[in-house]
């Protein structure tokens, strides 16, 4: 796909800072690290949900129980998709009763990848609280859904992407906007 | 009155193979006129030959009919009609009918019934043995005097060795003649297909070419000790056809026969679980077709006979060894045949030989198989260079059973015409005999 | 094939090696080794569902999953019962007491009855071989064999290949004896793809009768000595004997079976110290395996079972789960 327009909208040093204010705001808002765990939202939601641990450890001392999600298994788009969706893991070695859990995700959209991970997450457990933090949010939603955490609103129209490059070393992870042809879902 | 004008006359019997006509009369031949034109006063009908093979009536001994009893899959009619669109004018049916043709009776019936609504000579085969259960023998004498031809259990082996030998020992007097299906059942039971890499590759229960080996071997040798007369039918492997050479060799009375299907296909057709590659004996490998190929060449197989075997699309719509045996072959045993020219191994005379003068001779059937002055007139025209599609909708058979269909074939039956009636026609202004 | 490096952070599935275009799981003999990694990748995922404490995913909801058995088996009909339901499919059992091998009529006709109900997938166990295939030309949905004849078992034979991966890590190279009733197991033929493709050194053995010469093209080891099969084996997998196939005697007697082809501690002991034992079930204790091997710390027989589900909950997945309703 060659495009046209490629705008970087974030740099690797214009995410590290947000992933930083957002980590402040986490701890802010919930006075502290304790009872909170990170849940990362396949792919692009783990390297994020891990750098937001690694900065915790940082700032507070505490490491903070993370794990990842994949939630394939709850589209409700599955038959639409178009594509294979490829299957990913979940692992969450932890309980997660009681505890405030902070959903990461890279894009916020049409919020339905949000709605099928707090549907996985139900069946893992009864958190205290579910809060959502993404880096992105390109507005569109279809769902009644809204981030506690955003790191950069964005708004777009309907045939354009984000792309989040969050692999490999944090000096290369950048955000960029770009045109592209429909249909490649989320 | 009828003139087949010009066409290539083959006629092996009478030693011919030339250009020429035919004159037929009241039924018979009456005369061949060497060279291309007709002679100046003629008033009878005439069929142009020119270009064609002009051939006594083909003869296809081995068909079943399913009449009476199993109507739906064929009948008298038309399985008669599919046999005058393959190019034969005269057939010899089998006795597994229901009622199993063992009583005159029914005999009867199926000679009256072929000559009344039939556009073939039908000559019916009685069982051996009553209603097939290989134990008593039937009534030979009688059951000939009421029209059966020879005698035949087919569908089935006569299993015991000792009921076949007082069968053959009895027929003897009268020299009539048996056609054995060789099969040792119990080495074939539960078999679906020929036992070799293509059945276990799709997990299908095999049938070994012993089954058939042991048989013909005790059917040759029984021959032997009671210095009778056999047949063996459809012959699938090399062994066998070596032993029918061994038999002819030693000089004992033994004749065979093979079916299209056995030196065109081999097992591999029954890929993809194909029940229409499905029939007793089974498609065999590359090996014994070749041998099959060998033993026509060589003359050690006397005849090709189609064992036409029609079934209904719910016996074959099922999973594979669940469905019936056999395919249709009246309407492809001559174009198939006819390929056995292409290598040069076989003559257009042994062709003739193969589908009309053998036959003829097996079954003792005097005026047919030749076109000599007062033999009957039957006559096959055939356009050797034909080409066409063997198509669904084209078959006159009631049933639909056969692996060839989308073949090209190469070689058609033109007109066919039965003691001087024309049963079959594609030629333009010739029309089949009412 | 490498296995099970778990815990391994996943990557992003953007590049997607494998587009999964089967309609049917008729047999591994047109699977490529691409396919199998990808089902037995696909079934890691789904072994994750089966440690959670609420072991459902909404994947298959509403979808209709329908067990067509024609042989009796408790066993693979509850796994595939089992595979459907934690993937909220709804499963419908249908068992036919096929009286013998008759006519197909029971088979075409109680398709097409089915058919009409509209079933996203139908899972066949039939005595015919072929049966699947036959199947597949005649309905509308997905079919998955789930043991025709003597034909295949393309399920147990992805199981075993996943099975054999999480004890060993790998396949390839691995000499894998499968000793017994070679010539109407449908599992051999299976595992011969599954297992003999994937770079396995296949033994085969069992006595002569029950050994077709025809096994032993593509690089397969036949013998009738199951010390030759079981000497420095990685992985010794023992079939049932079919009592119920005996109408004429492949061999003399059970006794005679069990002392020359039974698998007991002392013919085990030559196998290689770390080697497991499999049987794709049901046993017959004393008779192909010694009851101290059947429970043994080696024999992995149970997790072959809670592999099956694994596979299984894959294959309807990959059959219904999202491609399904697109074609």
């Amino acid at each position: 796909m060659k495009k046209s327009g490629k705008k970087v909208i974030l740099d690797a040093k214009g995410v590290d800072r947000v992933v930083s204010r957002i980590t402040h705001e986490i701890l802010e808002k919930n006075r502290g690290a304790e009872e909170i765990a990170l849940v990362g939202i396949c792919s692009g939601g783990v390297p994020l949900s891990r750098a937001i641990q690694k900065k915790i450890r940082s700032i507070e001392g505490v490491e903070v129980p993370a794990g990842y999600v994949d939630i394939t298994l709850y589209r409700d788009d599955l038959s639409r998709a178009g594509y294979q969706p490829r299957l990913k893991r979940t692992e969450i070695p932890f309980s997660i009763d009681d505890k405030k859990v902070v959903l990461v995700d890279d894009v916020l959209f049409t919020g339905r990848t949000i709605r099928a991970a707090m549907d996985a997450l139900i069946d893992f457990g009864r958190p205290k609280n579910i809060q959502l933090a993404v880096l992105i949010d390109r507005g569109h939603r279809e769902l009644p859904i809204r981030a506690d955490y955003v790191g950069r609103n964005v708004p777009t129209a309907r045939n354009e992407t984000i792309g989040v490059i969050v692999e490999g070393e944090p000096e290369e992870w950048k955000v960029v906007l770009k045109e592209s042809t429909p249909g490649k879902g989320e | 009155m009828l003139l087949i004008k010009g066409g290539r006359v083959i006629d092996p019997e009478s030693g011919r193979d030339e250009t020429g006509s035919i004159v037929i009369a009241d039924g018979k031949v009456k005369d061949f006129l060497p060279g291309g034109d007709a002679p100046r006063k003629f008033d009878g009908r005439v069929i142009e030959a020119g270009g064609k093979w002009v051939l006594p009536g083909l003869i296809d001994m081995h068909v079943h009919l399913r009449d009476p009893g199993y109507e739906w899959k064929e009948d008298i009619r038309s399985g008669t009609a599919a046999a005058a669109a393959g190019g034969f004018s005269s057939l010899v049916c089998m006795a597994n009918t229901s009622p199993v043709n063992d009583h005159p009776e029914v005999t009867r019936y199926i000679r009256e019934k072929a000559a009344s609504q039939g556009t073939a000579n039908v000559f019916p085969v009685a069982a051996v043995t009553r209603g097939m259960e290989g134990k008593e023998m039937t009534d030979f004498a009688e059951l000939h005097e009421a029209g059966a031809i020879a005698f035949s259990d087919d569908g089935m082996p006569v299993r015991s060795s000792l009921v076949l030998r007082r069968a053959l020992e009895y027929a003897r007097a009268f020299d009539f003649l048996i056609l054995e299906h060789a099969e040792d059942h119990e080495l074939s039971e539960g078999g679906a297909a020929n036992e070799g890499w293509t059945a276990h590759r799709l997990g299908i229960p095999g049938v070994p070419a012993a089954a058939e080996e042991i048989a013909i071997a005790r059917d040759i040798l029984l021959a032997r000790q009671t210095e009778g007369r056999i047949h063996i039918q459809h012959i699938s492997t090399k062994m066998g056809v070596d032993l029918l050479r061994m038999a002819k060799r030693a000089g004992l009375r033994v004749t065979g026969e093979t079916a299209p299907h056995y030196f065109t296909l081999t097992d591999a057709a029954i890929e993809g679980y194909n029940t229409n590659a499905k029939m007793n004996p089974p498609l065999r490998g590359e090996e014994d077709r070749m041998a099959i190929l060998e033993g026509i060449g060589d003359g050690t197989i006397d005849a090709i006979a189609s064992d036409h075997a029609p079934h209904d699309e719910y016996t074959k719509r099922c999973e594979f060894v669940a469905a019936s045996s056999g395919i249709i072959g009246l309407e492809t045993a001559l174009p198939l045949s006819m390929a056995l020219l292409a290598g040069g191994k076989v003559s257009p005379a042994r062709f003739v030989d193969l589908l009309s003068a053998g036959p003829a001779r097996i079954l003792g059937l005097k005026e047919k198989g030749s076109l000599r002055a007062g033999a009957d007139a039957d006559v096959t025209i055939v356009d050797p260079e034909a080409e066409w599609e063997f198509r669904e909708s084209d078959v006159r058979s009631k049933s639909r059973n056969s692996p060839f269909f989308g073949w090209k074939m190469r070689g058609r039956a033109v007109a066919v015409l039965c003691r001087g009636r024309i049963t079959h026609s594609l030629l333009k202004g010739v029309d089949p005999d009412a | 094939m490498e296995g099970g490096a778990e815990g391994e952070h996943p990557r992003e599935g953007g590049v997607n090696p494998m587009e999964w275009r089967r309609k049917h799981v008729l047999g591994l003999a047109d699977f490529s080794t691409e396919e199998m990694e990808f089902v037995v990748d696909t079934a890691r995922s789904m072994e994750e569902v089966l440690t959670r404490d609420i072991k459902k995913v909404p994947a298959l909801r509403g979808k209709t999953v329908i067990n067509l058995f024609f042989e009796s088996s408790t066993r693979t009909r509850t796994s595939f019962e089992i595979a459907g339901k934690r993937l909220s499919a709804d499963v419908v059992n249908f068992s036919s007491a096929a009286s013998s091998v008759s006519k197909g009529e029971t088979l075409l006709d109680t398709a097409k009855n089915i058919d009409a109900m509209k079933p996203s997938i139908i899972v066949l166990r039939h005595p015919a071989s072929g049966a699947a295939h036959f199947l597949s030309r005649h309905v509308s949905c997905s079919v998955i064999n789930a043991g025709d004849g003597s034909n295949e078992h393309p399920t147990q034979g992805l199981l075993d290949l996943y099975a054999i991966l999480k004890v060993k890590k790998k396949v390839k190279g691995l000499k894998i004896s499968i000793i017994g009733d070679i010539l109407h197991s449908r599992v051999v033929r299976s595992n011969l793809h599954s297992l003999g493709r994937m770079g396995a050194n296949l033994y085969l053995c069992g006595p002569s009768t029950l050994v077709p010469k025809e096994m032993s093209r593509g690089g397969v080891t036949v013998t009738n000595d199951i010390r030759e099969a079981v000497r420095d084996a990685d992985v010794v997998m023992m079939l049932r004997i079919q009592l119920e196939r005996q109408k004429t005697a492949y061999f003399p007697s059970l006794r005679e079976y069990s002392r020359k082809y039974g698998l007991n501690t002392e013919v085990f002991s030559l196998a290689k110290k770390d080697a497991v034992i499999m049987h794709p079930g049901p046993i017959n204790r004393g008779v192909e395996l010694s009851d101290e091997l059947a429970d043994s710390s080696q024999s992995i027989i149970l997790n072959q079972v809670e592999t099956g589900v694994a596979i299984r909950m894959a294959l309807l997945y990959l059959l219904a789960g999202g491609y399904g309703a697109s074609h």
